[in-house]
């Protein structure tokens, strides 16, 4: 008969280097927390001062009003170049390449002025029929093109260069047989589009939309070259008069990772929501394993002060 | 066999189909008649031709020569005077509509549970109201025996299960034909027989089914017609019987010799 080692006691593997990789890790981080915390050079009680103050909130909002107008125009504008990339017209296909061919190798920085100067190159901006003296509309074009129209305008065009690769990569991940099949059902072309094949396209697309998203966020900061007064020219504005120069970046550096991190919550649910049918089952919220961990610790407690 | 004689629509007429890709001819004018609620199974080794046979008869594929017509109505073009006109995308959607088809690897659309995939057609399709959709969605997968599986994701089902499912989404739309591309090669062995009677139950519901498969028992069992296909032509056509225990061609006779188990070829 096989020896019964039931009653054996089981002694857990240890491992002591993982041990020692936290410990000095733990140190690196106290140190850091602490030389924050401790040199007085950071200046915390400006940073505190200022980060609340209207003027860098009307900065923050500026910001957050570029970053989301840009991003919103950025991808219908790359979606709309996606689609004319993958028709079937040669026309479009090369219009559509040659526009992000010439917005991606271009400096952000460069295309910002260029559209900010555009009244040197054009003086009026009129829309009326091509090639005939018909026109409808007609403005200088300096009147037309403010801080703010040059700001959203370099920013969309650039962002739809590269969010247009970003949304053909998601539909060229879908399996053809999904369009074939949506076909064989008779479901009509825009349909068939929105319905099956961008939802399966966007796991493909949401994470790296998110960085761009994101670097957009920061991204806003060039548009100080057209003195235009989101977050980073506010601050700058603002530490030239007063000289506490790293206090006021830092106060513009924490309202970007506090935007950074509530996108980044955004993502982690709208990424669960897409995944629906991709895995076959979710996993847990952050909130739902919390209530779990919760609800089994209070049953283990329990327990051993039954025993 | 099938209830052909009641069956009043479904009569599908294909006539010397060609079809080539590239430079490679994969259908050399095949033609085929199947009655109003006939059950025809396209048999024949691999590259054949009969996928792209079946998918040429809704237009999936366009031909490039001879014409296929389902009750008299030609599909992808429209006969006007002496002249074909090529249908537009919307005609050709409507026809399809008309036209089932279940593929090999299933094709549901994951994101959506499998009520929403049998549902999904119907409303933008055939402008059903989505209420209607849904009570004719949960009929038809009570109907492949999945009604309780309603919210499931195809994920979460069986590969038998998923075809079940495909099936009622091809039903759905009523179509007076149905297409099956070896609706059973992607699927474990223990899974092909839930699939084939629920096709079975089909075979006796009046819709003309076309089947392009390698189940030869299955084929035996259920089709009025067996068309042996090589070399994108139909090299021998007739009852189930008469390819089965007595092909005329050689080629036929070649192909049974390596297909069928010794037992059954009788």
């Amino acid at each position: 008969m096989a020896t019964d080692y039931s009653s054996y006691r089981v002694v857990a593997a240890k491992h002591p280097w993982r041990w020692v990789g936290t410990a000095v890790v733990a140190l690196g981080v106290l140190a850091v927390a602490w030389s924050l915390a401790t040199n007085p050079r950071w200046e915390w009680g400006v940073v505190a001062q200022w980060f609340t103050a209207q003027s860098v909130i009307n900065g923050l909002l500026e910001t957050l009003k570029l970053t989301a107008i840009s991003g919103i125009l950025g991808f219908v504008l790359g979606f709309i170049l996606a689609l004319m990339r993958l028709s079937a017209s040669p026309l479009l296909v090369s219009v559509s390449w040659t526009f992000s061919w010439i917005f991606r190798s271009t400096p952000l920085l460069v295309q910002m002025l260029l559209w900010y100067n555009l009244g040197y190159l054009y003086e009026k901006i009129s829309l009326g029929i091509p090639f005939t003296d018909v026109r409808f509309f007609e403005m200088q074009t300096t009147t037309l093109i403010s801080q703010f129209a040059a700001a959203v305008l370099g920013l969309t065009l650039n962002q739809a260069a590269y969010s247009a690769e970003i949304i053909r990569g998601g539909i060229l991940s879908v399996d053809q047989g999904q369009l074939e099949a949506a076909a064989a059902l008779g479901i009509p072309a825009w349909r068939r589009s929105t319905r099956i094949v961008l939802p399966q396209a966007m796991r493909a697309i949401l994470p790296t939309a998110f960085n761009e998203i994101i670097g957009l966020v920061k991204g806003t900061s060039i548009v100080y070259v057209l003195a235009y007064s989101e977050l980073f020219y506010t601050v700058q504005v603002i530490y030239n008069r007063t000289q506490q120069v790293l206090p006021l970046l830092l106060v513009a550096t924490l309202w970007y990772v506090v935007i950074t991190s509530v996108l980044s919550v955004f993502q982690y649910y709208i990424e669960r929501h897409y995944s629906k049918g991709a895995v076959r089952n979710l996993p847990l919220t952050p909130l739902q394993k919390a209530r779990k961990f919760f609800a089994t610790h209070a049953v283990a407690n329990n327990r051993a002060r039954s025993l | 066999m099938t209830t052909a004689a009641t069956a009043t629509r479904g009569l599908v007429e294909i006539t010397k189909v060609r079809k080539s890709f590239g430079a490679t001819e994969v259908l050399k004018g095949v033609s085929l008649t199947v009655e109003p609620g006939g059950v025809a199974v396209i048999v024949g080794p691999s590259g054949s031709g009969k996928s792209t046979l079946l998918r040429t008869i809704n237009h999936l594929e366009k031909v490039d020569g001879g014409f296929i017509s389902i009750d008299g109505k030609l599909v992808g073009y429209e006969v006007r005077g002496e002249r074909l006109l090529e249908l537009r995308e919307k005609e050709i959607l409507k026809q399809r509509t008309e036209i089932g088809m279940v593929f090999q690897n299933f094709n549901l659309f994951p994101h959506l549970t499998a009520l929403e995939n049998v549902a999904e057609a119907p409303v933008v399709a055939q402008g059903r109201s989505k209420e209607e959709a849904r009570r004719r969605g949960l009929e038809l997968l009570d109907r492949v025996g999945l009604k309780d599986r309603a919210g499931a994701y195809p994920r979460q089902l069986s590969g038998g299960q998923q075809q079940r499912v495909a099936i009622a989404r091809a039903l759905a739309l009523d179509p007076k034909t149905l297409l099956f591309d070896e609706p059973t090669s992607a699927l474990d062995p223990e899974l092909v027989n839930e699939v084939l009677d629920v096709i079975r139950e089909l075979a006796k519901s009046g819709t003309t089914l076309i089947i392009v498969t390698h189940e030869m028992g299955f084929a035996r069992d259920v089709a009025d017609t067996v068309a042996f296909m090589d070399e994108g032509q139909i090299v021998e056509q007739g009852s189930p019987e008469q390819i089965f225990t007595n092909p005329q061609e050689p080629r036929t006779r070649s192909f049974f010799s390596k297909v069928l188990e010794p037992a059954f070829n009788i």
